[in-house]
């Protein structure tokens, strides 16, 4: 299917078991203040020590409120901010190290589609022009790049002939957000991470851009990882889902086992605090109070604990260390740790 | 996915619609009439500079002993004559050329050298970026009035110093100008997006930088030009710019300043050619501005 | 409910310019005292401009209306400059998504309650303080008394809203306007203030119209909802109602198309095409060209608001319970 594309996509070389992507440890401090006389002020924990795997042809959905690290993350392995530390392997391979995956490769097989339809383009560039920019930077003429970018435009249900020569300002939100996916198909990637892709746009038009996702996925063999604060979405669309708060993933395991049976209180209270469709059950109390605080600093022990209705003066000294709770499903919290010495674990 | 060959090229669409933009900007141009007035002006005023030797008769040098001073309106004196005799017709039209020439020069040059280093510093960010804009905050601790006279007089009287000296004094200004606007542009999710392509610092500045962040940085300049005459004018006045005989507007204010009481009106036409053309740079520069903005 | 407190009656916005914008064409409904009224609908469809024509909000010299609107016995249309200025935030007040808009940064959000409080009620400073404080506690902000001379920015954003929803309400009004005040919140924060938003409107017997593209949301908060598309309300109904049975096939259309629980492996009922430009409106019904009951009649004749035991649609073809028109099941029969 994509091999009669100009750009050969990479091989699929550790097979199907082997998963897409594997990343251990990933960890980025932003040092706070700092300046010419400025002392340490400490540091914004934004991703902390993060661990994630993504079968092959699979999605990946990610959680969380604002300031857990969910986009952060997606520009870490991506690579638009350079890690602290953290190991990342494409496809068995180790990305950056010598012997290993050169970045350019990794760019091109994972790319990143944003939230912000309209910032995210030239608005200077046609979007045929803007498509076809990363092939040509890659080594393809400039006819056939832009061919390329015709097709892929034809792709994505937006006509070539009357869209091509378009600018951003003059297509829709929905439109903008097509043609920001099929620049990132024009690199043949194999792995696309979506951050908030869909989240801006009205639901009727969400909707499309959601079935062009789960069209492209089947037909190019693709590997998504979604990320949103939309839990209907992430259920909708993906096969595993990660639960991250301040810059640590609390909770991950398959969508149906982590929705139906979340054991995470933090899991428990954003999976509450969706607005049901049934005005006969109507939210009747606040599954959590106070607002998501800022990864600043963050105290040890579990940092969940202040929000936490089940905190015990044991989630101050220990952090949860990720426990395994079924097949594949995964869960910091000391309750879930027979051992850890919290009264309700089990 | 194989039919791509056979979809239609409409190779030409291409090249139509990225001169959309540029038509588009000078349909609404066009439209605000104040702009079209100003740049007709203008217009005027190069024109009537560049080709003097050709349109004036009169000699711009020749002075006479009892044909000062005459009121607008003398006859064979249109506009009159200086505290010389000398035509001011002739002295206005050829003191548009150094004066123009004085304005223009400058904030090129330092159109040209801000965009470099601003543009520079402001992709590659953090302690480049400091470096170089802390040392530029060091020309804004003097008035530009007062740094233009210390360093024109410094390097002593002349046009090219006077040229040099207004180069260094717009070069921090518009270094910030081009600072800041690539320092927005650098951190929008499209030029993110590039990097995310692999495309080299380089490509990436020419293809998705250099076209969001010169539009702006040109209108600034544009409104610098009148700013430019009128350090000029004052360099002239103070005697550190134009030297006499030569016509230019400033030197010519400065010169006809004695006759002020005498014939006041011939007095303050250097000053009118001055700010006629100052004021039509500023409302023309703010008429691009707003004309290439684009929105919805 | 003799009277109703809102009644507003075919009004029309538009707004001027080389080519003008309709963005409202004919919106009717009343909201009686103490009722929730949801307005739902996709961005463009002038659900906000019909929630700021009640505090005749848009630049005045841009903006034609027409129609009537009524809150509280007041002309809102026909007042004057002075008149409008005294029933801004008393009668009618407003909460916003975005509440760093609605304060002034330079000075603590106590100092700008109170102020409001003194302005508006006959009050002396320390009275004022006091019931400022009162309401900061009241709206569930910890530690009212020491976040009174806290200043906007130092606040997280589900205490400033908390706070906006204080200022909004210390001058009692009757009728609380919300323009989407929840969609920049977080999911934890933002059920929190719908609940309190609830809580307070049962308390003060508040009248609420709720501006949301969200219909969870608006399940959450509504007991009415009308649902606008391209300047025009096309149905409206109890909550309940519409959400079990909605008549009018944009309605459904939304509604197929949100994703919501347990929808995992079906495929999703998208709506076709986008929205129209409200430049240049269709001449007959402005969903039409994206609908799949559309006849010739929808393409010609805008269909008329029609009202029946509490429903109303603006549809040629409205949908019964199983999702078909009852003109085709008539030719069926």
């Amino acid at each position: 299917m994509s091999n009669d594309l100009p750009l050969p996509s990479a091989e699929d070389r550790g097979g199907p078991a082997q998963p897409i992507l594997i990343v251990n440890g990933l960890r980025k401090h932003f040092p706070l203040g700092g300046g010419l006389f400025g002392g340490n002020k400490g540091a914004v924990h934004a991703v902390d020590g993060v661990n994630i795997t993504v079968p092959k042809r699979t999605t990946l959905g990610i959680v969380g409120e604002s300031g857990c690290g969910k986009s952060t993350t997606a520009r870490l392995l991506t690579r638009l901010i350079e890690p602290d530390e953290g190991e990342v392997i494409f496809d068995g391979e180790a990305v950056g190290v010598p012997g290993g995956m050169p970045l350019k490769e990794l760019r091109r097989n994972l790319q990143l589609v944003f939230q912000d339809s309209f910032a995210s383009l030239n608005p200077r560039m046609t979007i045929e022009r803007a498509i076809a920019f990363g092939p040509q930077v890659h080594g393809l003429p400039a006819s056939e790049a832009i061919e390329r970018s015709r097709h892929l435009l034809d792709r994505v249900g937006l006509e070539p002939g009357r869209f091509g020569g378009r600018y951003p300002h003059e297509l829709s939100g929905g439109q903008r957000q097509r043609v920001n996916i099929a620049r990132a198909l024009a690199f043949n990637p194999r792995l696309i991470i979506l951050d908030e892709s869909v989240s801006a746009l009205d639901k009727s038009v969400q909707a499309q851009v959601l079935n062009l996702l789960m069209d492209l996925k089947d037909e190019l063999k693709l590997t998504y990882m979604f990320i949103s604060h939309d839990l209907n979405v992430v259920q909708y669309i993906s096969d595993h889902v990660m639960v991250m708060y301040l810059g640590q993933v609390v909770e991950v395991g398959p969508v149906e086992e982590v929705y139906a049976h979340p054991r995470h209180p933090y899991t428990k209270a954003l999976l509450s605090a969706v607005p049901s469709l049934d005005p006969a059950r109507r939210t009747e109390r606040t599954p959590l109070t106070g607002d998501p605080p800022n990864p600043i600093n963050p105290p040890p022990g579990c940092r969940f604990r202040d929000r936490c209705p089940k905190a015990h003066a044991v989630c101050a000294e220990i952090a949860p260390p990720s426990v395994a709770v079924g097949a594949d499903h995964r869960v910091a919290c000391l309750m879930a740790d027979p051992a850890s010495g919290h009264p309700d674990a089990s | 996915m194989s039919n791509a060959l056979t979809q239609p090229t409409v190779p030409a669409s291409i090249k139509q619609a990225s001169r959309n933009y540029w038509v588009g900007v000078l349909r609404r141009i066009g439209r605000e009439k104040l702009t079209v007035v100003c740049a007709a002006i203008l217009l005027l005023i190069v024109l009537l500079a560049l080709l003097a030797p050709w349109l004036i008769g009169a000699d711009p040098y020749k002075t006479s002993m009892i044909r000062r001073l005459l009121p607008i309106g003398s006859p064979g004196y249109l506009l009159g004559t200086d505290e010389l005799g000398r035509d001011m017709i002739a002295r206005l039209a050829y003191g548009g050329r150094m004066s123009l020439l004085i304005g223009v020069m400058p904030v090129f040059i330092a159109f040209v050298i801000g965009s470099v280093v601003g543009i520079f510093a402001g992709y590659a960010g953090g302690r480049i970026n400091m470096a170089i804009m802390r040392l530029l905050d060091v020309f804004y601790a003097f008035p530009s009035v007062l740094l233009a006279v210390a360093i024109a007089g410094a390097l002593g009287q002349g046009i090219s110093n006077s040229i040099l000296a207004l180069t260094l004094i717009f070069i921090p200004q518009l270094t910030r100008i081009a600072e800041s606007v690539t320092t927005q542009v650098r951190t929008l999710d499209y030029v993110e997006a590039a990097r995310m392509s692999g495309a080299s610092s380089l490509t990436i500045i020419r293809v998705h930088i250099l076209g969001n962040v010169l539009g702006p940085i040109f209108v600034y300049a544009t409104g610098l030009v009148s700013v430019s005459m009128i350090l000029a004018s004052g360099l002239s006045f103070l005697g550190l710019g134009v030297k006499p005989p030569e016509p230019e507007w400033g030197l010519m204010l400065n010169t006809l300043r004695s006759a002020i009481y005498v014939n006041p009106w011939v007095a303050a036409l250097p000053g009118a050619m001055i700010f006629i053309t100052s004021m039509c740079f500023n409302l023309m520069a703010d008429g691009i501005r707003s004309a290439m903005e684009v929105t919805e | 409910m003799s009277n109703p407190l809102i009644s507003v009656s075919d009004l029309t916005v538009t707004f001027g310019g080389s080519r003008p914008v309709h963005a409202v064409n004919g919106v009717s409904f009343t909201v009686g005292t103490g009722e929730v009224l949801g307005l739902l609908g996709e961005s463009g469809c002038g659900k906000s401009v019909t929630l700021r024509s009640l505090l005749r909000l848009h630049p005045p010299r841009r903006t034609t209306y027409g129609g009537r609107i009524e809150v509280d016995g007041h002309d809102i249309l026909s007042m004057s400059e002075e008149q409008l200025r005294r029933y801004r935030g008393s009668v009618t007040s407003m909460i916003f998504q975005e509440p760093l808009l609605a304060f002034d940064p330079v000075y603590s959000i106590g100092r700008q309650i109170s102020e409001a409080i003194r302005r508006h009620r006959a009050m002396d400073g320390t009275a004022a303080e006091a019931e400022a404080i009162r309401l900061l506690d009241r709206v569930q902000i910890p530690q009212a008394a020491r976040r009174y001379h806290a200043y906007p920015h130092e606040m997280s954003g589900g205490m400033r809203q908390r706070a906006m929803i204080a200022l909004a309400l210390s001058c009692r009004p009757k009728l609380l306007l919300a323009d989407e005040p929840t969609t920049a919140l977080d999911a934890t924060v933002q059920i929190q203030i719908l609940l309190l938003l609830r809580e307070l409107q049962r308390e003060m017997g508040l009248s609420i119209i709720f501006v949301t593209h969200d219909i969870g949301v608006a399940v959450e908060i509504s007991d009415r909802v009308a649902v606008m598309y391209a300047g025009r309300i096309i149905e409206e109904g109890p909550i309940a109602g519409i959400i079990g049975g909605p008549a009018h096939p944009y309605t459904r259309g939304l509604l197929a198309s949100t994703v919501t629980q347990n929808m995992r492996g079906t495929r999703l009922e998208a709506i076709p095409g986008a929205p129209p430009d409200l430049a240049d409106l269709p001449p007959g019904c402005a969903f039409a060209p994206r609908c799949s009951h559309a006849s010739a009649t929808c393409l010609a004749s805008i269909p008329a608001y029609e009202t029946h035991a509490g429903r109303g649609v603006a549809c040629f073809h409205s949908l019964n319970d199983e999702g078909v028109p009852p003109s085709v099941t008539a030719k069926v029969s």
